[in-house]
């Protein structure tokens, strides 16, 4: 078998085997160069199979060459490529940005760690997302997990510690929950491979153990996913959190968990089924309108604007859900390229305030004021991801409200679409809590002769920015990929 | 020589080349604002290259690329797109003469930032006006209130703040909850958003969805400040006055009508909607918002406040005209865009120099001051003459065919409106004119000798004021224009 086929084996190994080697090195230079060069070999992976998936369809890779579903079943279909190509993609960009962000954020004698634990939690997120099995999916969930209560708790701020800790007792609640489904659904199916559980499951289709595994994993994977009201540890461990690890985690370890909910309702539970057992299309629905309306509602009374930020993506999971609630082709679309759309936005934004946090020294509304004069670009910067989030034309954000909107008019559901718009209004009001404290109040004295953060953090950040918009105005990739995979979840596409 | 759609592409590029240029110069003065008048001239001879092609009857197109399937920038040249980016181009020579008098006169601050975002907001304003789509046209519109923004907070003091909060809330708020939805759900029904003679929704909805769809379009275009949504224009003249002279009495506002005459002509179809009966209510609402808006302009006594009443109530003489459906009343309101832009640029041209050189800014203290600014208030006269509908100016040819169309089709309440609205009009501009020239100056504490504005500013509002008594004699190319986009 040539290099190609065993792709799916590498896009997984080899930022495992990065973690190690940065522990044996422990020489930050070292670990830095090992860590970046496996995150884009990662990215080069994912784009490969990305592309392998778009020609000839879903690839099937058999670890140690056992058959599924007796063996451990890799499984790339249009949108695990595309989940594969966001999580890589962003930690990719992240990785050479966190140099000197953490540099001021992080104790030197922990820098290698930092690379181990980030080598980690890319391998943890990028397994989840390329796995058929579904206890293999516990198992990544918990590597990333684990290696992301260290990385929050190295912030510099006492506090990470108290995010951290709380992050791990919701994130082990989760986690618990999780392997609870999965148990249930080992029992009835006698199956772990998620492709042979989808068959089997029509068999006990409607019993109690299977509606139970499906309550335990839709609750557990909510809190991983930070669903309202199951959001608490999101806006303390993005705002303690190193400024690399919150910029890393707000673009990828949420959406990864949009990605496990996806695959068990629509590859196992088997989409309809789903909706139609139980009243999950209503309960999703108004949690995703109360995390819409509630989240944004707080993010606009922040004062800090990390956890502005923060709140904020509690309000864009609601969106994602949303589109989940609708069960169609659109709605699906919606959700999925907000994903991506989200990731983007979310990433750069973090990022512009990691830049932000070094210079201004702080990320206060009032430490921040007058960033305009101070740090241009990056203001700039944060305005034009602000639009994206209120979904102005021309920005990522609006393609994704587009579809929302296009799936409530295909439900006839009017009073949903004047729901969806009025929630942006909402966003204006925040993103114009920063603008107004950066344009138009005076700096403050003791930021003085601040400037542009320095060019290995504004970089990596403007690519994303620029992304931002270009991913705005050219969909081919974006909605392309993300219409494939609804569609392929819905049944459409083999 | 360059075709007509190179003149399309470059009237969007040459403001954005221009201000970055006005950025790059931003150390040397006297360059910077050599940009600018050059930019605007190069824009005036792109959009004069583009005049003659569309009067005889081509409609030269360019399409960009596609966001998402049926969803595509583009840009189409049609008779009402090239009137409004003819008059905003023109007057933008003007106001710039006029700026660089004003700012340098104030000694105002972000001198740079002002004229970029000018361009920038030209540049939007000719998307708009070139749009071959709905769907081009919402991106360019919420362009044009973002560019805007730092123009109307530019003095960043609490009450810019407050009014950039108004601005920017009710007319992103009112595109983004109304006019969004409607163009998803125009693209949802139709497959596609180009602007089409004759509409695009003809025989896909009944026709209490219609009115609905209106509504969400013309309560959606904020920018034409139809009441309740009309707000955000008096909190915008915090501005400095050449901001409220070309952006809120001509490129903004008249964005904002020219979106709604659009959508009506080409993508509802003046067809479908007398049919469906679907503007009678739009006709009321008009009508009030033109008498309400002249009863609060009465009672106003800061000038640009009046003068920003007065435009609420002008803009809805074009939303009623459209709204009455009758080939008369159309191209009244379209010869009323141009008739009503180069009378309110005067009029503000005239605040703004009284501001300048006798630093007053409400009517009560004007007593007298026609006799030491006799030109900057006898180009006031002219242009309150038209506003008011008297000849010679502009103002009055458009008034009479808003008024044959009303009676026309018997729509005895627009008249009625129309008569009243005149009578306010003369109620609350005559005051001032008597005021300015027959009453003596009062000599208070505050009073100072001064003469007329700087040079420049006296220059641009005289060139206005004669545009409108010229567009009296002359108003064949408007209305040649307005023919052409009824297909009479």
């Amino acid at each position: 078998m040539s290099l190609a086929s065993h792709l799916p084996a590498l896009q997984v190994v080899i930022p495992l085997i990065a973690a190690p080697l940065t522990v044996l090195l422990r020489r930050r230079n070292l670990a830095f160069a090992v860590v970046l060069a496996a995150s884009w070999v990662a990215l080069a992976i994912a784009v490969l199979l990305w592309l392998q998936v778009a020609e000839g369809g879903t690839i099937s890779y058999a670890i140690g060459s056992w058959p599924p579903p007796w063996g451990i079943e890799y499984r790339v279909d249009r949108l695990s490529a595309f989940v594969l190509v966001l999580v890589s993609g962003i930690a990719a960009i992240v990785l050479p940005y966190s140099r000197a962000s953490i540099e001021a954020e992080v104790p030197p004698q922990q820098h290698y760690l930092f690379y181990t634990m980030f080598a980690l939690c890319l391998t943890g997120l990028l397994g989840i997302t390329i796995t058929g099995d579904a206890f293999n999916i516990f198992v990544f969930l918990e590597v990333s997990s684990l290696s992301t209560y260290v990385l929050i708790a190295l912030g510099r701020d006492r506090r990470a510690l108290l995010a951290s800790y709380q992050y791990l007792i919701m994130g082990t609640i989760g986690a618990t929950f999780i392997v609870i489904g999965i148990g249930l659904l080992y029992l009835m199916t006698g199956t772990l491979n998620l492709a042979d559980m989808g068959r089997r499951i029509a068999m006990v289709q409607g019993t109690r153990p299977v509606l139970a595994a499906l309550a335990f994993l839709t609750v557990g994977i909510s809190l991983k996913l930070a669903l309202f009201p199951l959001h608490q540890w999101l806006p303390n461990a993005y705002t303690y959190a190193p400024s690399a690890v919150t910029a890393f985690l707000a673009a990828t370890a949420t959406k990864v968990a949009v990605y496990v909910l996806l695959r068990f309702y629509y590859s196992v539970f088997g989409g309809s089924q789903v909706f139609e057992q139980l009243p999950m299309q209503e309960m999703l629905l108004l949690l995703a309108l109360a995390g819409m309306f509630a989240a944004s509602t707080v993010a606009i009374f922040q004062t800090d604007l990390k956890r502005l930020f923060a709140y904020s993506s509690v309000a864009q999971i609601g969106y994602i859900m949303l589109g989940l609630s609708f069960d169609s082709q659109s709605g699906l679309t919606a959700t999925i390229v907000h994903l991506f759309n989200h990731g983007v936005t979310k990433g750069a934004i973090f990022m512009l305030l990691g830049g932000v946090a070094l210079k201004m020294g702080g990320t206060s509304l009032a430490r921040v004021q007058g960033l305009g004069q101070r740090m241009p670009w990056t203001s700039l910067g944060i305005v034009v991801c602000g639009l994206s989030l209120i979904g102005v034309p021309g920005t990522v954000g609006f393609v994704s409200k587009w579809y929302l909107l296009l799936a409530a008019f295909e439900k006839g559901q009017w009073w949903l679409v004047f729901l969806i718009v009025a929630s942006s209004l909402l966003a204006v009001a925040y993103v114009w809590r920063f603008v107004e404290a950066a344009y138009l109040r005076e700096p403050r004295a003791d930021t003085a002769g601040v400037g542009e953060a320095p060019w290995s953090m504004r970089l990596p950040t403007a690519v994303l920015v620029v992304a931002t918009l270009y991913f705005g105005l050219n969909t081919a990739f974006t909605v392309g990929s993300a219409s494939n995979a609804a569609a392929l979840l819905m049944g459409g596409l083999g | 020589m360059i075709t007509p759609e190179q003149a399309i592409l470059a009237s969007i590029t040459v403001p954005l080349a221009g201000a970055l240029l006005i950025a790059l110069a931003r150390r040397t003065p006297n360059l910077r604002e050599g940009i600018t008048l050059a930019t605007a001239t190069t824009l005036l001879a792109c959009v004069l290259l583009l005049l003659p092609v569309v009067m005889d009857g081509a409609r030269p197109a360019v399409s960009l690329f596609a966001v998402l399937p049926g969803l595509e920038i583009g840009f189409k040249v049609e008779p009402l797109g090239i009137l409004f980016a003819l008059i905003a181009s023109g007057l933008w020579i003007v106001n710039s003469l006029y700026s660089i008098g004003y700012m340098r006169g104030n000694a105002e601050a972000h001198q740079t930032r002002f004229f970029v975002c000018f361009a920038l907001a030209l540049a939007a304003t000719m998307g708009i006006a070139f749009s071959s789509n709905l769907f081009t046209l919402f991106v360019f519109y919420e362009l044009l209130t973002l560019i805007t923004y730092p123009l109307v907070t530019h003095h960043g003091t609490e009450k810019a703040r407050d009014g950039g909060r108004v601005y920017l809330g009710l007319l992103m708020g009112t595109s983004i909850v109304f006019l969004l939805p409607a163009l998803v759900f125009i693209w949802y029904v139709s497959g596609t958003t180009d602007f089409t003679s004759g509409g695009i929704l003809a025989g896909k909805l009944d026709p209490i969805e219609i009115m609905a769809l209106l509504a969400l379009c013309v309560f959606g275009i904020g920018k034409a400040a139809l009441m309740p949504f009309h707000k955000w224009l008096p909190a915008a003249m915090v501005a400095p006055t050449p901001v409220s002279a070309l952006l809120h009495a001509v490129a903004v506002v008249k964005a904002g009508v020219f979106s709604v005459v659009k959508v009506i002509v080409y993508v509802f179809g003046i067809d479908t909607l007398s049919a469906a009966g679907a503007t009678d209510w739009l006709v009321a609402v008009a009508g009030f918002t033109i008498v309400a808006a002249s009863v609060v302009a009465l009672n106003a006594d800061n000038l640009k406040r009046r003068l920003a009443y007065s435009t609420i109530s002008q803009l809805s003489y074009v939303v009623m005209a459209a709204a009455l459906l009758a080939p008369l009343s159309l191209i009244g309101a379209v010869l009323h865009l141009a008739a009503h832009a180069v009378g309110k640029i005067t009029l503000f041209f005239a605040a703004g120099a009284i501001y300048t050189a006798a630093h007053k800014t409400e009517v009560s203290q004007l007593d007298g001051i026609g006799r030491r600014m006799p030109w900057t208030m006898g180009a006031f006269t002219i242009a309150a003459l038209s506003m008011i509908g008297l000849p010679p100016a502009v103002g009055f040819v458009s008034k009479w065919y808003m008024l044959s169309g009303a009676m026309a089709t018997q729509h005895w309440w627009a008249v009625a409106v129309i008569a009243v609205s005149t009578l306010l009009n003369a109620g609350y501009f005559l005051p001032i004119i008597y005021r300015a020239f027959f009453v003596a100056p009062a000599h208070g504490p505050h009073d100072h000798p001064h003469g007329e504005a700087p040079l420049l500013m006296v220059i641009a509002l005289t060139a206005t004021a004669a545009g409108t008594v010229l567009l009296f004699f002359l108003p064949d190319v408007p209305l040649t224009l307005a023919r052409q986009m009824l297909n009479l």
